[in-house]
């Protein structure tokens, strides 16, 4: 329960009280060490040897994981939980591609073996890789010019393209969208890589602030890394259009920076893995270095076997070389080499033309779920509220999720009078909501934005 | 973040024993981890954010991705004496000299069987003064534990240092990996543990641990670790497992005996006892790097320069020539 996960993270830990129950004093194979002394109420321990974790506090809880802790304990029929950043069927049920199944059938059949991976991961996965998101005709592809290492998914791919920054580009900044996946900034924070944010959400308009945007841009230092969602921003759904992203390019050019892409949605955004390709190939069309990271968790359902590749686009072979083998150096020291299973789902799938047929149907048919239920979610507000507010800009957002607009107060009573659990910046996780719920949904939203502030004097803390 | 929890428990289990009060009690703040490499790492992290001013000590040799390791966690090393070049044994003196000199509350990072690269393990009564020691100098230890099962073809039995320890009271970290004794290499399963005071403090540690592992992958990969749940989760299957286990730990030990068998029977002079003293994958040979170039340039026979061969590459196919070019390069020292 919400509650509970609050009253853990507000508790610090006093090291010398301990539950009388948990110590068994005298108990065999008890801790010879401890010898507790009663005063009152409290049990005091006097250890020979007094723990070194004592200073330790209890980590902050996951934002999106107690939202999905608070939907499990929630006992009400009408729940509803668009917190999730995973995909779900129209019965609202974990769903695992056909195609991946099938693929797992013949690694079974065939006897793989599990012997160790180089630290750059699977050759035919890398392969693969580099040339869904370039095209395999692209001359940075022929050319040999990008550095490519298979990742821990998205994350542990943006996290050796983090070390590698601060290994090498000393001082220099990364740039990260207000807002973006909160995950970002702990990954250059632990990698010790300085950040400032560009304008991005503009809750005015429930739109992008292009103009807020190219100005920070600008502003920022040269050499800046500029981090960038390829499609599908995570978590507003808001992408720039074609002509924008040449804007941004020119910008990104003059100002000498490096843009580094995370494209955790090829394919799922828009149906079409060529589609949501083309920021990325803009800017390798326009012979940039950059860095892109890629994740096979959402478009081929892949999730927690952590598949994904960091992808350095250099300017020379040579120059491509050199980082694979510095990328690998910091990769040796975190995990040694990178798990094998999912990088052989996706070259199996890749590498067979019927498979990958599949898969491309498979995923048109996701991204095509979450469309669907777009636009019954739109037509359900346009009909039901009569206040004419513009709700268009949900049919405008593209991916998974889509940022409603509603502020705290209004997304606290979402969950608190209508049981529908998102997280409290407004962002719902369409691909969590079936055709079926789309008028329940519609209504809770309607009454949120026009009643929220009437029904609850003071925010409650979720 | 914390990974697939049933694998973990069976994990702590063969680490900590199936009865450990420290399980019941739920005083271990464990994880799954990317094989021993990510557990190593995790726990180095973990020490650098909240022990920022800590060393460790490193044995001498160790696996030489330990340095790497610590080296990247940003945790200043020190090392310890371990392999005495003479005897192609322990150095014992020297090791519980440097444990001695060490400041108070020092962490060491100490293998739990097997030792690599040089397969020279404590004996029984070595490990317990190495503890009476930390005891007295209250350090920490970290035990890296690659070869559970795969020692000596009975996983209690090589987990024995570690239970010397937590006999003593002392609260210890421990990377498990499944790399070599399930064969699950490229899979990367593995699981770090810290030993607390109480479940408070676990419960406390472990969110840090989550916290450290979210920005550098997430959450760990899956099917090795619902391979390695399923089988010590089926009593049948895991069974099968410590028959399995055993049968790669007795070839192993098996070509040790047959190598120093063939090397005695070649009439060299040299002492081939560390053949069989030796334990684990690896035979810290002593061969000189010139040795080992001559071995590779000669006779074909790959190895690391330091002298360390892999006795899992040794096959009744093989053990004849390895002794015959061994014997040839060394003869003449």
């Amino acid at each position: 329960m919400a509650s509970s996960m609050l009253s853990l993270g507000s508790t610090s830990l006093l090291p010398r009280e301990v539950n009388k129950d948990k110590l068994k004093l005298g108990t065999s194979g008890s801790n010879p060490f401890l010898k507790a002394k009663s005063f009152s109420r409290v049990t005091m321990t006097v250890a020979v040897k007094p723990s070194r974790f004592e200073g330790i506090t209890m980590a902050p809880p996951d934002p999106i994981l107690g939202v999905s802790e608070a939907f499990k304990a929630d006992t009400n029929e009408l729940k509803l939980n668009l917190g999730v950043g995973a995909y779900r069927t129209e019965e609202l049920q974990p769903y695992v591609l056909n195609v991946v199944k099938k693929a797992e059938n013949l690694m079974l059949e065939r006897g793989d073996n599990k012997e160790y991976l180089p630290i750059e991961g699977l050759a035919a996965f890398n392969k693969a890789t580099a040339e869904l998101l370039f095209g395999a005709g692209h001359p940075v592809i022929k050319e040999q010019k990008v550095a490519t290492i298979q990742g821990l998914s998205g994350t542990g791919s943006l996290r050796l393209a983090a070390a590698l920054i601060e290994r090498y580009f000393p001082g220099a900044k990364v740039l990260i969208s207000a807002p973006t996946w909160g995950n970002h900034k702990n990954i250059f924070n632990d990698a010790k890589v300085p950040w400032s944010e560009y304008r991005y959400y503009d809750p005015k308009t429930i739109g992008l602030d292009f103009e807020g945007m190219i100005a920070d841009i600008k502003e920022a230092p040269e050499g800046s890394f500029i981090l960038l969602h390829g499609c599908a921003h995570n978590p507003t759904g808001i992408d720039p259009t074609p002509e924008q992203w040449v804007k941004i390019a020119d910008v990104i050019q003059e100002k000498n920076h490096i843009p580094f892409f995370d494209v955790a949605y090829q394919g799922f955004a828009s149906g079409s893995l060529d589609e949501d390709a083309a920021s990325v190939r803009l800017f390798a069309d326009r012979g940039m270095e950059f860095f892109v990271a890629q994740s096979y968790s959402k478009n081929l359902g892949l999730y927690a076997e952590r598949i994904g590749a960091i992808n350095v686009v250099c300017s020379s072979a040579d120059a491509a070389t050199r980082v694979k083998s510095q990328l690998k150096r910091i990769a040796r020291p975190m995990y040694s080499n990178p798990p094998v299973h999912g990088a052989r789902i996706v070259a199996n799938v890749v590498g067979d033309a019927a498979m990958f047929g599949e898969w491309k149907a498979e995923m048109e048919m996701m991204a095509g779920r979450i469309k669907t239920v777009r636009q019954k979610l739109y037509d359900s507000l346009v009909s039901k509220d009569k206040s004419g507010k513009d709700w268009s800009f949900i049919l405008k957002q593209i991916g998974m999720f889509s940022f409603t607009g509603l502020n705290k107060a209004q997304s606290d009573n979402m969950t608190n009078k209508w049981h529908v659990y998102m997280t409290k910046d407004g962002r719902i996780s369409l691909a969590g909501l079936s055709l079926a719920k789309c008028e329940y949904l519609a209504d809770a939203i309607i009454d949120s934005y026009h009643n929220a502030l009437l029904y609850w004097e003071t925010p409650i803390e979720l | 973040m914390g990974g697939s929890v049933k694998m973990v428990e069976e994990t702590l289990k063969l680490a900590y024993g199936d009865d450990s009060e420290f399980i019941k009690d739920k005083r271990i703040a464990a994880v799954q981890a990317l094989s021993g490499t990510g557990a190593c790492r995790l726990f180095a992290d973990f020490q650098k954010r909240f022990c920022p001013s800590s060393q460790i000590y490193i044995p001498v040799p160790t696996w030489s991705n330990h340095h790497n390791i610590w080296r990247d966690a940003d945790v200043p090393q020190k090392t310890y004496h371990y392999y005495h070049p003479e005897t192609k044994g322990l150095n014992f003196s020297g090791l519980m000299d440097d444990v001695k000199n060490a400041p108070e509350g020092s962490f060491f990072l100490l293998h739990a069987c097997a030792h690599n690269p040089t397969g020279v393990d404590p004996t029984d009564e070595q490990w317990r003064e190495i503890s009476q020691l930390f005891k007295a100098k209250k350090h920490f230890a970290f035990f890296d534990m690659a070869y559970q099962g795969f020692a000596s073809g009975d996983p209690a039995r090589d987990a024995k240092s570690i239970r010397i320890f937590l006999e003593d009271g002392h609260h210890i970290g421990i990377s498990q990996s499944y790399a070599k004794n399930m064969g699950l290499y490229g899979q990367r399963v593995g699981c770090l543990s810290v030993l607390c005071a109480d479940e408070k403090q676990a419960v406390t540690v472990k969110s840090q641990l989550q916290q450290l592992a979210r920005p550098m992958y997430s959450n760990p990969p899956l099917h090795g670790a619902q391979i390695v749940s399923t089988i010590l989760g089926d009593p049948e299957l895991k069974s099968l497992w410590l028959k399995e286990v055993k049968i790669m730990a007795d070839r192993i030990i098996g070509m040790r005996t047959t190598l120093r068998e063939s090397l005695e029977k070649l009439g060299s002079p040299l002492s081939w006892e560390h053949v069989t003293k030796q334990i684990g994958m690896f035979w810290y040979s002593g061969l000189t790097p010139e040795q080992v170039d001559r071995l590779t340039s000669e006779y074909h026979i790959y190895m690391t320069r330091n002298g360390r061969i892999s006795m899992a590459g040794v096959t009744t196919g093989n053990v004849g020539y390895l002794a015959n070019a061994i014997h040839e390069v060394t003869k003449s020292s």
